[in-house]
């Protein structure tokens, strides 16, 4: 069985219907590109798979074990802690970057990670003392693994900036960056809690033309064996290069789906006829780089 | 007699940054509780508070000092723990409860001008709902509200003078003791207590300010 595995998601605003059963099948390691115009529910397809809208039905596997059913949550089975601790499996990374403006491009990094390393001392403490330790010598085995994970963590987070290419900013706020070097903390920052499944939602859509390169340099460069990542995107030279499978998504359905070369160079579906064709001509209109494509 | 006059507006000036200091710390923390109800998803909760801001902003503070403090007395024909330690409390409880629903609306305001952005940017990361609270909207919701808050801080420095109504000795219950024997520039003097006061406050907020001026939201 694939990696991770979405059935059949539906997801409603109102009387709006926006997700009319989606389904589709990732193996580890690859990278979906999910494609199509503004409205036709990608962005909610993108959240769904990280609970921050929950499906109106609909189930999600992970490495072949249920992860999440939508009947379920419809018996209240889920408590917000059970959805936040699902939620860990998935990273994801804004469209407007959603940087916490207080904490310097490290802070951003660390902040998550540090929080879950607490609740880690937190529980080996209460495993130690319920073991029969006595509380002195537990004191002093919790001081060390709290030291080591400290020690671990900082490292992890100077790697992933450095990884990004921030390594000189590493003690600059938000607010002194540019657009792009924003993402790319914004992806380090995901990338800190170790998903299992990374999530780009349109990550070049707010930058300036210029800068968008940067961004998806970066995403091309996470692309590595057993990484596994989904982007929402609207450049399409980007999806055609990078991803090892594509979705092409309009009014909640999947219109179109296989490899980059299946879905762009021999589409099947009129819409998706329509869609490429309304791309080239914006492409057209604005340039010759594939990469000014910032539509929506 | 110069002597004499700075001692007793001194004291007068110690009852008046007692009722300050309690009022704001008991209003800060009830305030928040407030706001934090007037968002909460019980429709019920949502109504009941909302009706008690609009009679505690629509009615002065001034009749709401003399209700707490008269009404006991005038029901029950008691006034509980005596007359000066009702007083106080009298004073205490109507400016706490008055100021903390000036404050609740500042602090929605401020909590709710913060992007849904930030609170998704914690989910995602799997933080609890009181971490993304605490760790990263709280500093930006205080960055935002200082302005406002500076202004109804201060408002409360000159408000603690309504407690002479029910015959609270502050600065200018003790300035018109001489006013009665019939020195008028007391009057002045006390006036030159609350500049300070306020003063001292503009300062501090300005340094707060600008220590929270190294990121922008």
């Amino acid at each position: 069985m694939s990696f991770l595995k979405v059935e059949n998601y539906r997801k409603s605003f109102g009387n709006t219907e926006v997700l009319k059963g989606v389904s589709f099948e990732l193996e580890k390691g690859q990278v979906l590109a999910i494609i199509g115009s503004s409205g036709g529910g990608k962005t909610t397809l993108l959240r769904c798979i990280n609970f921050l809208e929950i499906p109106d039905s609909g189930r999600l596997y992970l490495n072949d074990e249920l992860l999440f059913d939508a009947s379920e949550i419809k018996n209240d089975n889920y408590s917000d802690n059970d959805l936040r601790m699902k939620r860990l499996h998935f990273g994801l990374v804004f469209q407007q970057f959603n940087l916490f403006p207080q904490y310097n491009v490290l802070g951003n990094v660390l902040l998550a990670r540090r929080l879950l390393d607490k609740q880690a001392v937190k529980n080996k403490r209460k495993e130690l003392i319920s073991s029969g330790m006595p509380k002195s010598v537990v004191a002093e085995a919790i001081r060390t693994f709290e030291a080591e994970l400290e020690k671990a963590t900082n490292s992890e987070a100077v790697a992933l900036i450095e990884r990004v290419g921030l390594s000189d900013k590493i003690n600059a706020y938000p607010c002194e960056l540019s657009g792009g070097q924003c993402q790319r903390v914004a992806i380090a920052r995901a990338l800190a809690l170790t998903p299992d499944v990374l999530c780009f939602d349109e990550p070049t859509s707010a930058l300036d033309p210029e800068l968008t390169g940067e961004v998806l340099k970066v995403i091309r460069g996470l692309k590595s064996g057993d990484r596994t990542m989904i982007v929402v995107t609207h450049e399409m030279e980007f999806a055609r290069k990078v991803a090892d499978k594509v979705i092409f998504i309009a009014d909640g359905v999947i219109e179109e789906e296989g490899t980059p070369e299946e879905v762009f160079d021999f589409p099947k579906s009129e819409k998706m006829k329509n869609f490429l064709r309304s791309k080239e001509n914006k492409e057209g209109l604005y340039g010759e780089q594939p990469s000014c494509e910032t539509a929506e | 007699m110069f002597w004499k006059v700075t001692l007793s507006l001194l004291e007068g000036f110690g009852m008046t940054c007692y009722i300050f200091i309690v009022t704001l710390a008991a209003s800060l923390v009830l305030g928040l509780l407030i706001a934090f109800g007037t968002m909460s998803r019980f429709k019920w909760l949502r109504a009941v508070l909302k009706t008690v801001i609009w009679i505690i902003r629509g009615t002065p503070l001034m009749l709401q000092v003399m209700v707490v403090y008269y009404v006991p007395g005038f029901v029950f024909g008691v006034t509980p723990f005596g007359r000066d330690i009702w007083q106080f409390i009298a004073v205490f409880v109507s400016f706490s409860i008055n100021y903390s629903c000036y404050f609740s609306e500042i602090y929605r305001g401020g909590i709710e001008s913060i992007p849904k952005g930030q609170y998704e940017a914690g989910q995602v990361l799997g933080m609890t709902k009181a971490q993304i609270f605490f760790r990263v909207v709280l500093v930006q919701v205080i960055k935002r509200i200082i302005p406002p808050m500076s202004n109804e801080i201060m408002t409360l420095v000159k408000d603690t003078s309504l407690a002479r109504v029910i015959l609270v000795k502050e600065i200018i219950g003790k300035s018109e003791d001489f006013m009665k024997e019939g020195l008028i520039w007391p009057l002045f003097y006390s006036a030159v207590f609350y500049l300070v006061f306020v003063g001292v406050l503009t300062i501090l907020f300005r340094l707060a300010e600008k220590k929270l001026s190294y990121f922008k939201v």
